[in-house]
């Protein structure tokens, strides 16, 4: 009875996880492997000036919000700067600023862009039209001429805002355009026009500078567009050919046809900016286009967290599938180890310290304390106070491992720190027990047993695959708590079992 | 192979540790009543309520204060046993065979000094021996004068009859032998030998040895076979009894020869090891099952040792 109950227990939970996994997949189109290959691209703008012994101050736009690409890690470099950022109509900006600027300055913007694997259905509202300038009525009368001889020539809302531009940045355009152009005929100044007179049609536009992201490039340029608002959306046309643009390859950095920086209390001001492809691990890439779909279910999962939050999960979700291969590992091959869940910790605390360095430094650690506990052990101390001891002393052993490790230039060792303390002292004090009571052989089975676990269980935690698996979908683990359960009822033969007993195995029947 | 030898196994009946815990352990063993074989204290005391044979206890030492006195409170007694109550598998337990002027001497014949035992006292006290490292009492009691009968065939120390019990019927037994290498202790995981013992008459079968099956004792090279273990009934029935004095249904009890007192009951266990079925050559898993079938009509411990002679003697 019991059993049937488990089992339809585990039936129900695999049932379960088996339906999200499939609607995830099969509805949302969630990848059931990271994806391969993701694009993204290290930005950096570097600014230079020549401060002049007095308040210096730098405004810098950075890159706004798009609707195809997205923005990380941004870091603000800088040296005794005072730093914050700004937001103005979608714009946003960065202001340095110094009490006393001396000597050549330099200041950085770094970034990393990627594409959003698909495009965010933002419901954009219309957005108002500024009302033009004061115009005189020649000016007015130009415009009108223009927009009934463009309006003649196209079919729809796409070809108007083509043909408007066409005429503005014609090297050769026509009277009224001239007339309308005057002495400014620069590219920012036709797109300027452009989008008069199309605000004369009721067509919102704007000007977007941007940049185009390409595998190197040195000394990147922003490159102006023309954006036109019609049919409950923003198209982008190319401010001098008025084609649509298709490039996929720009990403607006701001709106307008203001200067990429402004400087205040400084002198021979430059920009250099540099764009590099960066093929990042296809993990990371996949769960960042995760967070950046955002369907309803989503919200209300782990990737709908705050991304430090996100991390710690990364890491909690994995630990039920190295607990997993703990319980097989004891319950059905009867591996001998310290401890319950010991060895799971010690495989995350290898996280930390990756693989070789973990293991010895735990052996390091280990034997060294295990030594000094024989040694407090001659002392006849009573328990509380000996494992309080061999613990500050297992404290300052890592504490000088990591000293040297770092003289010696093996830097890793220094993360060594986050290895659990308490962990390392528990397995000491239990192993020399063991030790005494048992014999070195029984001891050193043990410690032994605990290490393999413990190295299996990072191995399988630490493939990539099963990462993301479990993170994108935590609904496996329903799969794993129903194996686990069926575990608990798993009456066979333990495999160290089966090699015990196998005097009984041979002789007779 | 490993499947073929597991295959084997299954059909000899022999009780893996899984199924020994999910079938036997989990259904029969109410958590509730663990403290009651966990206790060796509490053991003591429900045995002696009942009027069932223990080693006399001397002194029981339950907070550190108390360690001091405990020199003069067995001050009158030249051996005995310190033990922690709730220690398991043997460990922590020492054995005082005489004293030194003021030093006592170990049955191994090392010396141990007032101090190093305080110490020891200690660490029982603070649980280093417990199970999940709980604070522990320690218990003084009556070193057992062990029958001559296993003389030959162990070396130092106290053998003891294990004895499993399943729903008050003894289903398997075997004697363990001290060795020099279980530091006279008689646990199999400690090195001491396991001997098998017939049910039916009390004779003793073939013998296990740190998993492999031998048939003399390593240290005194003499036959382990074929020795009839004194007041064979009488043990069973104490065993039988164990199950009324605990509420377990799978115990194994440990019971001791003295030389002048016959047989005492030392501990019980309610999760006794599986290498009796080594020393046994066979499997416990036929027995338990035949228990399973029968033992509703049986009700007298009598009624249950006669089952248990005639079902489980070697043929």
């Amino acid at each position: 009875m019991s059993k049937l109950h488990l089992y339809i227990l585990a039936a129900v939970l695999t049932l379960v996880a088996i339906g999200t996994i499939a609607y995830k997949t099969l509805v949302l189109q969630f990848p059931l492997q990271p994806v391969a290959d993701v694009d993204a691209w290290d930005v950096e703008v570097r600014v230079s000036f020549r401060g002049q012994q007095a308040p210096a101050k730098l405004s810098l736009y950075i890159p706004r919000e798009d609707r195809l690409f997205a923005t990380a890690d941004e870091q603000f470099i800088s040296r005794g700067y005072g730093v914050n950022t700004r937001k103005d109509e979608g714009n946003r900006r960065v202001v340095w600023s110094i009490r006393r600027a001396k000597g050549e300055q330099f200041l950085f913007y770094r970034a990393t862009i990627r594409p959003i694997a698909s495009t965010r259905e933002t419901k954009v509202k219309r957005p108002e039209i500024k009302p033009p300038e004061a115009v005189d009525e020649t000016q007015r009368l130009a415009i009108d001429a223009v927009l009934t001889d463009v309006r003649a020539h196209s079919a729809d809302s796409e070809t108007f805002v083509s043909e408007v531009i066409k005429r503005v940045s014609s090297p050769a355009p026509d009277g009224n355009v001239m007339s309308l152009l005057g002495r400014k005929t620069s590219i920012e100044d036709r797109i300027d026009m452009t989008v008069r007179l199309l605000a004369g049609a009721h067509i919102p536009a704007r000007v977007v500078q941007g940049l185009r992201l390409q595998t190197y490039a040195q000394d990147a340029v922003f490159i102006p567009w023309l954006e036109a608002w019609y049919e409950d959306a923003w198209h982008g046309f190319d401010p001098v050919t008025g084609e649509p643009m298709e490039d996929q390859n720009l990403v607006s950095w701001w709106h307008g046809s203001n200067d990429l920086f402004e400087v205040s209390g400084g002198r021979n001001p430059k920009a250099k900016v540099t764009v590099r492809l960066n093929r990042e691990s296809a993990m990371q890439g996949a769960l960042w286009r995760g967070r950046e779909l955002r369907p309803a279910l989503l919200e209300f999962s782990v990737l709908g967290l705050p991304m430090e939050t996100q991390a710690v999960y990364q890491i909690l979700l994995v630990m039920p599938v190295g607990v997993f291969l703990l319980v097989v590992l004891r319950n059905v091959v009867g591996v001998k180890t310290f401890g319950t869940f010991m060895p799971v910790l010690i495989a995350l605390a290898f996280r930390e310290t990756h693989l070789l360095i973990g293991i010895v430094m735990f052996t390091l650690v280990v034997s060294l304390g295990l030594a000094i506990r024989f040694y407090l052990e001659r002392l006849k101390l009573l328990l509380v106070p000996r494992l309080a001891a061999v613990l500050i002393v297992v404290l300052m052993l890592i504490t000088l491992i990591s000293i040297f490790s770092y003289q010696l230039g093996i830097y890793r060792g220094l993360s060594v720190a986050l290895f659990p303390m308490v962990i390392l002292t528990m397995t000491i004090e239990r192993m020399s027990i063991v030790w005494e009571e048992r014999g070195a052989v029984e001891a050193l089975q043990q410690g032994i047993g605990s290490l393999v676990v413990a190295v299996c269980v990072y191995l399988i935690m630490n493939l990539e695959s099963i990462q993301y698996f479990v993170f994108v979908f935590p609904e496996s683990l329903l799969v794993l708590l129903a194996a686990t359960l069926l575990l608990g009822r798993y009456t066979g033969y333990r495999l160290a079992e089966v090699m015990r007993f196998r005097a009984l195995a041979g002789d007779g029947s | 192979m490993i499947l073929g030898l597991g295959r084997q196994l299954a059909r000899k009946g022999v009780l893996g540790i899984n199924q020994r815990n999910a079938d036997f352990i989990l259904t029969h063993n109410p958590r509730s009543l663990y403290p009651r074989v966990d206790d060796k204290w509490l053991t003591k005391q429900l045995a002696v309520q009942a009027g069932m044979p223990v080693p006399e206890l001397y002194a029981v030492v339950q907070i550190q204060h108390q360690v001091r006195r405990l020199a003069e409170q067995i001050r009158d007694y030249p051996d005995f046993v310190i033990k922690p109550a709730c220690g398991a598998g043997g460990d922590g337990i020492v054995v005082v065979a005489g004293r030194m002027k003021t030093r006592y001497r170990k049955i191994n014949g090392m010396l141990v000094d007032q101090g190093e035992m305080q110490h020891h006292v200690s660490n029982i006290l603070s649980g280093m021996y417990s199970l999940g490292g709980r604070t522990d009492k320690a218990l003084v009691e009556y070193r057992v004068q062990f029958d001559p009968v296993f003389e030959r065939i162990s070396y130092q120390g106290v053998p003891d009859v294990r004895i499993i019990v399943f729903r008050g019927i003894p289903v398997m037994s075997m004697v363990r032998l001290p060795t020099r290498l279980s530091d006279g202790k008689a646990n199999l995981h400690q090195g001491a030998i396991g001997a098998g013992i017939d049910i039916a008459t009390g004779q003793t079968l073939t013998a296990v040895w740190r998993n492999e099956i031998v048939t003399e004792h390593p240290d005194t090279g003499n036959e382990v076979s074929g020795i009839q273990v004194p007041f064979w009934d009488e043990q069973l029935r104490m065993a039988a009894q164990c199950h009324e004095l605990t509420g377990l249904g799978y115990l194994g009890v440990d019971l001791v020869l003295d030389k002048e007192k016959g047989p005492l009951m030392l501990e019980m266990n309610a999760r006794p090891g599986l290498n009796i079925q080594i020393a046994n050559s066979a499997g416990l898993l036929p027995r338990l099952r035949l228990v399973e079938q029968h033992h509703e009509g049986l009700h007298d411990i009598d009624q249950r040792v006669v089952f248990a002679k005639e079902h489980f003697g070697f043929k």
